[in-house]
């Protein structure tokens, strides 16, 4: 059985970015990642960051995922990056099975910092599952990724910021968006991507939801009603639109598979997306030496993200005795970074279901 | 439908590769996973369901939902949305839920 210092499970931006700092700090460190490249889902963001420049504002998040592997190769006699792998279970006695195309193999780290992300939600609703129904990223997948178009009209169902920003790249794409609707009341999203899809003239209805998908191999009709004030439909407000395509990007859970396995101890929180494990200041799980980096720690964004993965790296460095010097400075500096990104208005939600699952002193 | 002109990305296509689906030739390029492939050629159905065979497309893409899963030579429940695709491969639409060889 194969033994490393820190195993980082997933290769986005928390992962990548806990990665070059426990590597950079001297700890010898596995990055496992199940896709065939690094990056995570920067890989189709072409949209430019905000925050500030820690974080990589005004990039794009294909060049932010290109920086970051920049950066981890400079720490690459500390690395091992396991690409097209996957980690299959975490057991109690710390081992991690793994399939590497096709070959099975178990890793023995002496920490584990798990950053798997999340996968996105569904919505019910009658003939929900006809082809040509796609999660929102699916479609950023495919259009950013493999570069086909998902259709050529397409209803986007949420108006948060994936959902927008997903609607202004398939516009970018030449496919036509024809609306986006949202249950709530409120535009979810940030204000500067809400105006520049409207700019485009694609209309924004909230407190909308869907009746009914049609179709009859695949998706061919939407049907779309309104909400009242108590969120229940209003007969008579129906309006279809003709489209082959609706995305739905009503929010993440996180993908806590392993942290469920490995025991550590999970708290459901809407705020933060569903399911998400107790920790400390340090990242780390109510199972020593098992850190959490990212959104499977609490759906949040990729600066965020990178944040996390920055605090876990150093702190599970620190753990196995690296980073003496500067740790406390370091921490405090991410912990400072982390508190001005969720200083907003979304930040509020972040803040109140963090408070519930984050232990101070030790869990 | 493949993506020609965009203001951001350059798609650097591969060679062209050939395939098999449910018997009929298609073609994609390299670099291409099996569903953008089929998706880029008009194919959104990849299969139905158990009991009352509806039919079913990817919903995710990125190798989570399973909703994809097809028979690809010869092996059963590959996730289409992640498996790259390969010169000659033979992918068919899945009936039933697969065995182990």
């Amino acid at each position: 059985m194969k033994t490393v210092e820190i195993a980082v499970i997933g290769g986005g931006p928390a992962g990548l970015s806990a990665a070059i700092n426990a590597a950079s700090l001297g700890a010898k460190v596995a990055i496992i990642e199940r896709d065939d490249q690094l990056g995570g889902q920067l890989r189709k963001q072409t949209h430019m960051f905000f925050g500030s420049k820690e974080q990589y504002a005004s990039t794009r998040g294909v060049d932010i995922a290109v920086m970051l592997q920049e950066e981890l190769k400079k720490y690459q006699d500390n690395v091992d990056v396991y690409t097209d792998t996957t980690v299959l279970g975490l057991y109690e006695d710390g081992v991690l099975t793994i399939e590497q195309s096709g070959k099975y193999m178990k890793l023995k780290p002496e920490r584990i910092i798990v950053a798997t992300g999340a996968s996105e939600k569904f919505l019910a609703f009658p003939n929900n599952d006809l082809p040509g129904i796609y999660g929102a990223g699916a479609v950023q997948t495919l259009m950013n990724i493999y570069g086909v178009k998902p259709g050529n009209n397409v209803l986007m169902v949420g108006a948060g910021n994936i959902g927008l920003i997903v609607s202004y790249q398939l516009m970018q794409a030449g496919v036509n968006v024809k609306a986006i609707i949202d249950a709530a009341p409120r535009i979810g999203g940030y204000l500067v991507h809400a105006s520049k899809v409207r700019r485009m003239g694609i209309p924004i209805l909230t407190s909308h939801t869907v009746k009914y998908a049609y179709g009859k191999d695949s998706l061919e009709k939407v049907t779309i009603w309104q909400l009242d004030e108590q969120w229940k439909p209003i007969p008579g407000t129906e309006k279809d639109f003709e489209v082959d395509v609706m995305c739905i990007s009503v929010g993440l859970s996180p993908l806590a598979e392993l942290l469920w396995q490995a025991g550590c101890k999970m708290v459901y929180v809407p705020e933060l997306g569903g399911h998400v494990p107790l920790r400390d200041e340090n990242m780390e799980t109510s199972v020593k030496g098992i850190y959490i980096a990212g959104d499977v720690a609490g759906v949040e964004e990729a600066s965020s993200a990178i944040v996390e993965g920055r605090l876990a790296g150093l702190c599970a460095a620190k753990s196995l005795g690296y980073a003496n010097e500067d740790f406390e400075k370091m921490k405090q500096e991410y912990l400072q970074q982390l508190h001005s990104l969720r200083s907003g208005p979304v930040g509020e939600k972040i803040i109140k279901g963090l408070s519930k699952v984050t232990v101070q002193g030790g869990i | 439908m493949r993506i020609e002109e965009h203001p951001i990305l350059s798609f650097k296509r591969g060679k062209k590769i050939k395939f098999y689906f449910d018997g009929k030739e298609y073609e994609g390029f390299e670099g291409d996973t099996i569903a953008s492939a089929l998706h880029a050629a008009g194919v959104k159905v990849l299969g139905h369901s158990h009991n009352h065979k509806r039919p079913r497309g990817f919903y995710c893409a990125i190798g989570n939902c399973s909703s994809c899963l097809m028979t690809v030579d010869g092996e059963p429940n590959v996730r289409v949305c992640i498996e790259k695709l390969r010169e000659g491969m033979m992918v068919e639409t899945q009936k039933g839920k697969g065995v182990l060889k």
